[in-house]
């Protein structure tokens, strides 16, 4: 992997090393509150402390990587389809938890993915959506018996 | 041979229509998620786990093999005839393979790919028939502390070894080794990081981690990219049929590249990225034509795609005998059986003899199935190209959302999904490899229980993994497969070759 010619501190790099402190030090609390009751039996604490542990050195390990700046190197990022593609599953779970069923949001997600991709047809693509979630709910629910969140939609089926 | 006898056993289960029907369909869908860019055998498998829990074990195992054999084949058309190859394990055959396509020999090309694959396909197979019984019988004798020794070689050598960067590596490691942590422990009752949500008293679903990391993960981040990389697709231009020039050039390149495949998939080393690597750097000295090479050279091919069908059935030998997966797709395999209450390793040979050899033989069937459906059929999966990229990666985020809520119905899931995809989309834009983390979560929880299982045996002296003969000789080849490559750091550069 080339390096780069001029080794700048990489600012991502230590935000990275920063979050797995931050998930050592949880994994530590999380561990701090177990209780160990067969005297042979490590016990539930181990494991815990051998990945906080390791999350520690990891975050020295990625720390020194981006003060050497020896991350590899990125493109410049689109942020739009990001927050488009996010923004449709935060809807679809919002959908869900409040009983409004998945096949709007399913239909919302599929159409907004779409977008993010470039497409230009909202409303055909919402359509698409629909008649693919309606698809997957006949062919889950009847043929599969399994159970998805059903809406005021999903109870005409 | 009592190998033979076993096999002729499970060819008879696997020859069941039914059992057929589901090798059929694995190989389909391998096939289609080979080629659709975006998708890989790892997501179809863990994709189809909650679909396909109510199903009977050997049919949906038997097809989930099918996908890992059919996306072997199937990656390698989408690397040939547009450069962006549907796996990891198909970018070598890229590099020679998109430049016979653009010099109009993406027929032969198609086809030295395919029927190497069906070459490779079948020896590798039959060497998973022969090494498994040997390789069960030494495992049987394996204690718990040799079991963990094993778990920490395939940790270190999945993460670390051959990858660009062994800290980036463990760092994917082991934040899936806390998301194994997550849940109720199972020997003391007492949950651990579940901050008492319920959701996460049963574990993380491997399934919603898996489809998170590689579906929404590799969605988002294409998307955020789409400005830069433009993809052109190569008409297949040509005879499909391979001249006697080709197989001549073809057919030693098939058996050297078997060679690399299979052994290193077999080996805890991960993965088809090395074995194809070397094979292709390995045709590109051999070679009688050397000026061919950078212009299109079918040994180029012919070499790297024995190579990705051998070490998929070579990654099936420590998967089915020890339990121990060692690339992405084993380890949602692992975790297909595991949602049937089975446990690959040397009792399931025992206990399910049915089943195991009824898989074996079933992969015989789907490599003769995946010959058929790609060379004479080949125009039909290049289809599969012209689906629009937006409905592609649409309706993967649609399956992927569905079969999550299918799984488990609760909008918590959904949260975790779309947190493991954003946490996809980072580990990609940081060079980050998303494997090690679904062996983490998968591996963690086994590999602790059988530490504590080992050291209450031998009432809490940690010195018995030393003990141990097998136990201390694992833990040192993982303890040198570790600190080689900050040493050496020309291990992971196999990648790097053409470079």
């Amino acid at each position: 992997m080339a390096t780069s010619p001029q080794r700048r501190v990489d600012v991502a790099g230590l935000v990275i090393a920063l979050i797995l402190l931050i998930l050592a030090g949880v994994v530590w609390w999380d561990m701090s509150k177990l209780q160990i009751l067969s005297p042979y039996d490590l016990g539930p604490k181990v494991m815990p402390i051998v990945v906080s542990g390791g999350l520690v050195l990891l975050a020295i390990g990625n720390a020194i990587g981006a003060l050497r700046g020896d991350l590899p190197a990125r493109d410049t990022l689109d942020w739009k389809p990001i927050i488009l593609i996010l923004g449709a599953l935060v809807c679809l779970i919002v959908l869900i938890r409040f009983g409004g069923g998945f096949m709007i949001g399913t239909a919302l997600l599929f159409a907004a993915t779409s977008t993010a991709f470039g497409r230009r047809a909202f409303i055909t693509d919402f359509i698409i959506g629909a008649v693919i979630a309606l698809i997957v709910y006949v062919l889950f629910a009847k043929l599969l018996t399994l159970s998805l969140p059903a809406g005021p939609l999903e109870r005409l089926f | 041979m009592e190998a033979f006898a076993s096999l002729a056993d499970g060819l008879v289960v696997a020859i069941q229509p039914a059992n057929l029907l589901f090798a059929l369909i694995g190989v389909l869908l391998g096939t289609a998620v080979g080629v659709l860019p975006g998708i890989g055998p790892a997501l179809t498998v863990a994709l189809l786990l909650p679909i396909t829990f109510k199903l009977d074990p050997a049919g949906s195992i038997i097809m989930f093999a099918g996908i890992y054999y059919g996306g072997m084949y199937g990656g390698s058309t989408t690397a040939i005839l547009i450069n962006t190859p549907g796996e990891s394990a198909s970018m070598a055959t890229a590099l020679e393979g998109n430049l016979m396509a653009k010099a109009g020999r993406g027929g032969p090309a198609l086809a030295t790919a395919a029927i190497g694959s069906f070459v490779a396909g079948t020896i590798a197979t039959l060497g998973l028939t022969l090494l498994a019984p040997y390789l069960v019988d030494i495992a049987v004798s394996f204690g718990p502390e040799d079991y963990f020794a094993l778990m920490v070689v395939a940790f270190v050598t999945v993460s670390a070894t051959f990858g660009d960067s062994p800290v980036r590596g463990l760092t994917s490691l082991f934040i899936g080794l806390m998301l194994g942590l997550v849940g109720i422990d199972l020997l003391s009752g007492q949950s651990r990081l579940s901050f008492g949500v319920p959701e996460l008293y049963d574990n993380i679903e491997v399934t919603t981690l898996a489809v998170g990391l590689f579906a929404v993960g590799e969605a988002l981040y294409v998307a955020s990219r789409r400005h830069i990389q433009e993809e052109k697709l190569e008409a297949v231009r040509g005879s499909l049929w391979m001249t006697k020039e080709d197989w001549k050039r073809s057919w030693k390149p098939w058996l050297r590249g078997t060679m690399f495949g299979f052994p290193i998939g077999a080996l805890p080393a991960g993965g088809a990225e090395i074995p194809t690597f070397l094979s292709y750097a390995t045709e590109r000295r051999l070679t009688k034509y050397p000026e061919d090479f950078g212009k299109g050279a079918i040994e180029g091919v012919a070499g790297p795609e024995a190579a990705n069908n051998a070490s998929a059935a070579g990654t099936l030998v420590p998967l089915l005998t020890l339990g121990l997966p060692t690339s992405a797709t084993a380890a949602m395999m692992l975790a297909g059986f595991q949602q049937y209450g089975l446990n690959p390793g040397p009792l399931l040979f025992a206990e399910q003899p049915n089943l195991v050899w009824g898989l074996i033989a079933s992969l015989f069937i789907a490599n003769a199935m995946l010959l058929v459906l790609n060379l004479p059929l080949v125009g039909l999966w290049v289809r599969l190209l012209m689906i629009p990229q937006p409905w592609l990666y649409a309706g993967i985020l649609v399956f992927a959302t569905m079969g999550t809520i299918a799984a488990n119905p609760s909008p918590v899931e959904l949260i975790m999904l779309t947190v493991f995809g954003v946490l996809g989309f980072l580990m990609r834009r940081f060079d980050f490899p998303i494997a090690p983390v679904v062996v983490g979560l998968i591996l963690g929880p086994i590999a602790e229980s059988q530490l504590r299982r080992a050291l209450s045996i031998s009432l809490g002296d940690p010195m018995t993994l030393l003990q141990s003969p097998i136990s201390a000789t694992l833990l040192a080849i993982a303890l040198i497969a570790l600190i080689l490559p900050f040493f050496l750091k020309g291990l992971g550069r196999f990648k790097a070759v053409e470079d």
